[in-house]
């Protein structure tokens, strides 16, 4: 079945990149799209080193989706954050794509981020005195699109996620769940390749945290992101379609 | 510029805040422009000094007078193209809050030499030729509502009794530095009344002034003038105007550096109390700033938005300031009492200073919150609670 797409957006076009776009999953839709490979992390606490994450290998096919669960300090956001670049691994690395991450520089990596990967955060993390329309706007002000392209991309993201009618709200006026749908538009305006969720729905009731997990999962199958999401709870999970348990920092299970 | 607006946003956030910091660069910016426009005024004199004069005065004090004879020797030393003289008369007119400078002049010489004072023909002929004439300045003509042929009558103090002058011509500054606030009168009516009334205080002249060919030349010059008088009853000291006028200024050295000190301090305090509020602010956003950093906004571009944010503030703090200091300066020329300055209001390079300090206090402000925001994880900053 054919994928839609969020967004017409010419990469080349819109962020000055280079060439580090996760294009081989296109091509080679059963290949490793994310290789993560002896990937460790420790941190540096009042002189004691407190491992975190210790020799993870994991692979991602493009269209994946995967829910990586655990209890606290098991490593789950620590691993998602290193996958999005948005943290550095103490050994390993973190292919994706055609590009290993972590090898870039912070001004390439804060580029590749702006091109290949969406967040969506536990808290929204919109910015208050935006209404939804300026804050979905954000990423586009790093791309060379014109004032009319970035208004139409962002009408197009916040009509995915059914908020076309709330752009010139602003955050205090929306509810939670409304709050994290303009984080998704957010997330998917600039077309990114992968979507990284940490506890989406942690803050949300059932009702909207159920919205929010529909959308996702229409976002994976409609439009074929790949899509990454650390949650504790269970019901959340079992949308992905692949569940990975970690443990101090060990991978301890995966359940298809 | 896309991320303009977002600056802006910012700058106005918390709107008490920002109009509270606002507000307070601009009381420092006013009185900063005040003190400064006091000091200038204070050394309007030292920059309106010609280079071409020299001022001949007693070694001792300018208080101590030198015999008139000293005039030809001067003007016979190579280098001097003319000389005038002037003393200091004092006096009183009408009380003793009426101040102005009133000198007794070489009325043949005198504007010859200062040209800067501008008089009409006509006026200057008829000043020249009575004795008992005067001309004083368009401010002080236009303070006591004075015109060409109205009487002035000073009393004197150390030159004792009622003195009556006809005002024979009101002089123009030629430059908005020049002194406009001055009477001029003959030296020869002074010197007349001295050897009728005071014999052994006529032929006593204040100081001399000097033109002189080649301002290059003033150091020679004036060494040639004072060994001419060395060893004498009455020695000279010799100076450039500039430097005569500064050693008025010298006696007040001390308020002035206060006054100087004092401004800057005000502009070091202001700049903490910005470069605080920077901080807060950029501290309460510390998550918001490792969104936009996931995003794909680089340090550059959020270290823009940090300055552009410093910078709007003291700008328009700078700005609210500087249009308050006009009419405040031209409150306090009113308050002060008339003839402390012939020249006070704000000079261009003290316009200059307040744009530089405005811009410099909104570029320091913003260096620690960017040295922050540069320095911080994402990964950590996302989890910061504030």
């Amino acid at each position: 079945m054919p994928k839609n797409k969020l967004c017409e957006i010419d990469h080349d076009k819109s962020v000055t990149t280079d060439q580090t776009q996760a294009d081989s999953g296109r091509t080679h839709k059963m290949a490793p799209f994310i290789e993560v490979a002896n990937l460790s992390k420790s941190y540096q606490r009042d002189g004691f080193e407190i491992p975190v994450l210790d020799g993870m290998d994991i692979s991602v096919e493009k269209g994946g989706y995967l829910a990586l669960m655990g209890p606290s300090g098991s490593g789950k956001s620590t691993l998602l954050n290193i996958i999005a670049g948005i943290d550095r691994p103490s050994k390993g690395t973190v292919k994706i794509g055609d590009t290993e991450i972590t090898s870039l520089n912070e001004s390439k990596l804060a580029k590749w981020r702006a091109n290949n990967i969406g967040f969506v955060f536990q808290f929204y993390n919109l910015i208050p005195v935006l209404t939804a329309f300026d804050n979905v706007a954000l990423p586009l002000l790093l791309t060379k699109l014109s004032k009319a392209e970035r208004k139409k991309h962002v009408e197009t993201a916040l009509n995915i996620v059914g908020l076309g009618d709330r752009m010139k709200h602003y955050p205090k006026q929306l509810s939670g769940g409304q709050e994290q749908r303009v984080a998704i538009a957010r997330a998917i305006v600039t077309d990114p390749q992968i979507i990284v969720a940490d506890e989406p729905t942690g803050d949300l009731d059932k009702t909207s945290a159920d919205e929010i997990l529909v959308l996702l999962q229409r976002l994976n199958q409609e439009f074929d992101k790949t899509i990454i999401m650390v949650t504790h709870d269970p019901h959340a999970a079992e949308t992905a379609k692949t569940i990975l348990h970690l443990e101090k920092g060990e991978l301890v299970e995966e359940t298809e | 510029m896309k991320l303009f607006f977002l600056v802006v946003k910012n700058a106005f956030r918390s709107k008490t805040r920002a109009f509270l910091t606002i507000l307070g660069i601009a009381i420092a910016v006013v009185a900063f422009g005040v003190l400064r426009t006091v000091v200038t005024a204070w050394y309007a004199g030292v920059d309106a000094a010609a280079t071409d004069r020299l001022i001949v005065r007693h070694a001792v004090s300018f208080i101590f007078p030198m015999p008139y004879a000293y005039r030809d020797k001067i003007a016979d030393t190579p280098g001097v193209e003319e000389v005038s003289f002037a003393n200091w008369f004092g006096g009183t007119y009408i009380d003793q809050n009426q101040f102005f400078s009133r000198f007794a002049i070489d009325a043949d010489t005198y504007f010859d030499i200062y040209p800067e004072y501008m008089l009409g023909e006509e006026e200057l002929s008829t000043f020249k030729r009575e004795q008992n004439s005067c001309v004083i300045g368009s401010d002080i003509a236009s303070r006591y509502n004075l015109k060409v042929g109205d009487s002035m009558t000073l009393t004197g103090d150390i030159y004792p009794g009622e003195w009556n002058f006809i005002i024979r011509g009101i002089y123009q500054p030629q430059k908005k530095s020049t002194d406009a606030s001055q009477m001029m009168f003959h030296w020869e009516y002074l010197n007349q009344r001295m050897l009728q009334d005071y014999p052994g205080r006529e032929n006593q002249v204040g100081w001399y002034n000097v033109k002189i060919d080649n301002p290059d030349e003033a150091a020679v010059i004036s060494t040639q003038i004072d060994e001419l008088f060395a060893n004498s009853a009455a020695e000279t000291k010799t100076e450039t105007e500039a430097a005569f006028t500064r050693s008025f200024i010298s006696a007040s050295g001390a308020i002035l550096g206060a006054m100087n000190i004092v401004s800057f301090t005000i502009v070091g305090v202001i700049m903490l109390v910005l470069a605080n509020t920077m901080m807060m602010s950029a501290r309460e956003r510390t998550r918001e700033y490792a969104v936009l950093k996931t995003l794909g906004f680089s340090v550059p571009k959020i270290a823009f938005l940090i300055f552009g944010e410093s910078l709007v503030i003291s700008i328009l703090g700078g700005a609210l300031g500087l249009l308050l200091t006009f009419p405040l300066v031209e409150a306090f020329a009113a308050a002060i009492p008339k003839g402390w300055f012939p020249v006070f209001e704000i000079e261009v390079i003290t316009i200059v200073l307040l744009v530089v300090v405005v811009l410099f206090i909104g570029a320091v402000s913003a260096i620690f919150p960017v040295r922050n925001v540069a320095k911080s994880k994402i990964a950590d900053s996302l989890r910061f609670v504030g």
